[in-house]
């Protein structure tokens, strides 16, 4: 698995754990499939196995992905249907960095709907 | 309660100086088995001093070390058999081949691996019939690598390895340490200046800056501890705002960061609004210190005397 590491941003656990939900959740990375073992992705990514294994259990409590003794860890079944709460969880912080960034552009309410709605038509047309 | 057999390396109290300039004070660190203990400090911050002693090169004069159970100064070569190491000095002789290398290390440590040893030249992509002396500086410091990690040792040891050294060379022995403690129960010992390596690779950070040991922190614990905070005056200001338990100021004008230990009790904890040197500021942003801006603000220096305004602050 590629996965970008970079230094001096955000911790490394939580770039890994975005990038495996995000492969996840845009279903690059399907229900059932395994992922590496966390040696096998610490020597890959040159990153501490205890900072891949923190990764791995964030995403086994998001429920995106379960442990299964001896085997290894594998992308949950129910993966793609995150419950209402955590799918809030995951979204509000992403939306209050847009609505602050309208603020100080001065972009109101409606502004921002219209452009949402608009993105979408823009993203479903390149589908 | 933990056993002295939960550390691989306890240094306690160890003071050091030469010819009457202090390069160690009063330091003392435990490094757990199973970590990967990250050394960090400016140059001369005293590293490598300390790393000698670890090694046995330097006995304790002040204070006492143990390294895997002994003292390295006595029967250092029971100690060695048992440790990897490996410097950013180009230091082992040039006229050898690789092979005769090997076959040196095969008497000096009981554990070597010749199968591990070939598995490494092939990785590496070393001829094991090259003379020292033909190779780069990257594939010197590849068989300075194979030579620390080929006896599997309990302790890899490396002392600011990875400077000077190409990228691909230092993910080779970023790989070696990740390799090392993959393993269970191996330590590592990683001293080094270049923090984007050490964020990625450690468990546990120590900052040691001229001779003192100023903080050894787990690695995971510190965006959680450490908060930067930004904040925002209307008057210019030369300095950052004044912030009980708070350190490291950088900015300049009307924009100052600085760091809040979460763990100080004079630290406030939802300080949005401050009055300070006479301004007001407002707390625009705040976020986890990464290690970067937490190395920067510690090593910072103080201004001498406390009631005197800093005057060409130091920028980090």
């Amino acid at each position: 698995m590629l996965i970008q590491i970079q230094s001096g941003s955000q911790p490394i656990y939580q770039q890994i754990v975005d990038q495996i939900r995000f492969r996840i959740l845009s279903a690059q990375l399907k229900a059932g499939d395994e992922l590496p073992t966390i040696r096998g992705l610490a020597e890959t990514l040159k990153v501490n196995p205890n900072t891949i294994a923190r990764a791995y259990r964030e995403l086994e409590h998001e429920g995106l992905v379960e442990k299964r003794r001896t085997t290894g860890t594998f992308v949950a079944e129910s993966s793609g249907t995150l419950s209402r709460t955590r799918r809030r969880q995951i979204l509000t912080p992403e939306i209050d960095k847009l609505l602050v960034l309208a603020g100080h552009l001065g972009a109101d309410a409606a502004e921002l709907d219209e452009l949402i709605a608009s993105r979408q038509q823009a993203l479903q047309r390149k589908e | 309660m933990t056993s002295a057999d939960d550390f691989a390396v306890r240094v306690q109290s160890l003071s050091r100086s030469f010819r009457g300039t202090q390069a160690l004070i009063d330091v003392s660190l435990q490094i757990p088995r199973g970590s990967v203990f990250g050394l960090v400090g400016l140059n001369g911050a005293g590293k490598t001093t300390l790393i000698q002693h670890v090694i046995g090169s330097l006995k304790a004069l002040h204070g006492s070390v143990n390294v895997l159970g002994q003292d390295p100064t006595i029967r250092p070569e029971k100690l060695l058999a048992r440790i990897g190491y490996m410097t950013e000095e180009d230091s082992l002789p040039k006229w050898m081949r690789i092979r005769d290398l090997i076959s040196f290390c095969r008497t000096v440590y009981p554990t070597w691996s010749d199968s591990y040893a070939t598995q490494l030249c092939d990785m590496f992509g070393l001829s094991t019939t090259a003379k020292l002396k033909s190779l780069s500086k990257g594939g010197r410091a590849r068989v300075a690598l194979l030579a620390a990690i080929a006896h599997r040792p309990e302790l890899l040891i490396l002392d600011e390895p990875s400077s000077g050294l190409d990228p691909i060379a230092r993910a080779d022995i970023l790989e070696a340490i990740i390799r090392t403690v993959a393993d269970e129960g191996r330590t590592v010992l990683f001293s080094s200046h270049l923090l984007e390596e050490i964020d990625r690779v450690c468990d546990h950070i120590a900052l040691l800056h001229d001779g003192v040991l100023l903080e050894s922190i787990p690695a995971a614990t510190l965006p959680e501890r450490y908060t930067e905070c930004f904040y925002r005056t209307e008057t210019p200001s030369s300095r950052a705002p004044e912030i009980p338990g708070s350190f490291g100021g950088t900015g300049d004008a009307s924009e100052w960061s600085v760091l809040i230990d979460s763990e100080n009790e004079a630290s406030l904890s939802t300080t949005t609004s401050i009055e300070s040197h006479g301004s007001r500021w407002e707390l625009v942003r705040q976020e986890p210190a990464t290690v970067h801006r937490w190395f920067a603000g510690r090593v910072q220096r103080k201004p001498t005397a406390s009631s005197t305004p800093m005057e060409g602050v130091q920028h980090v």
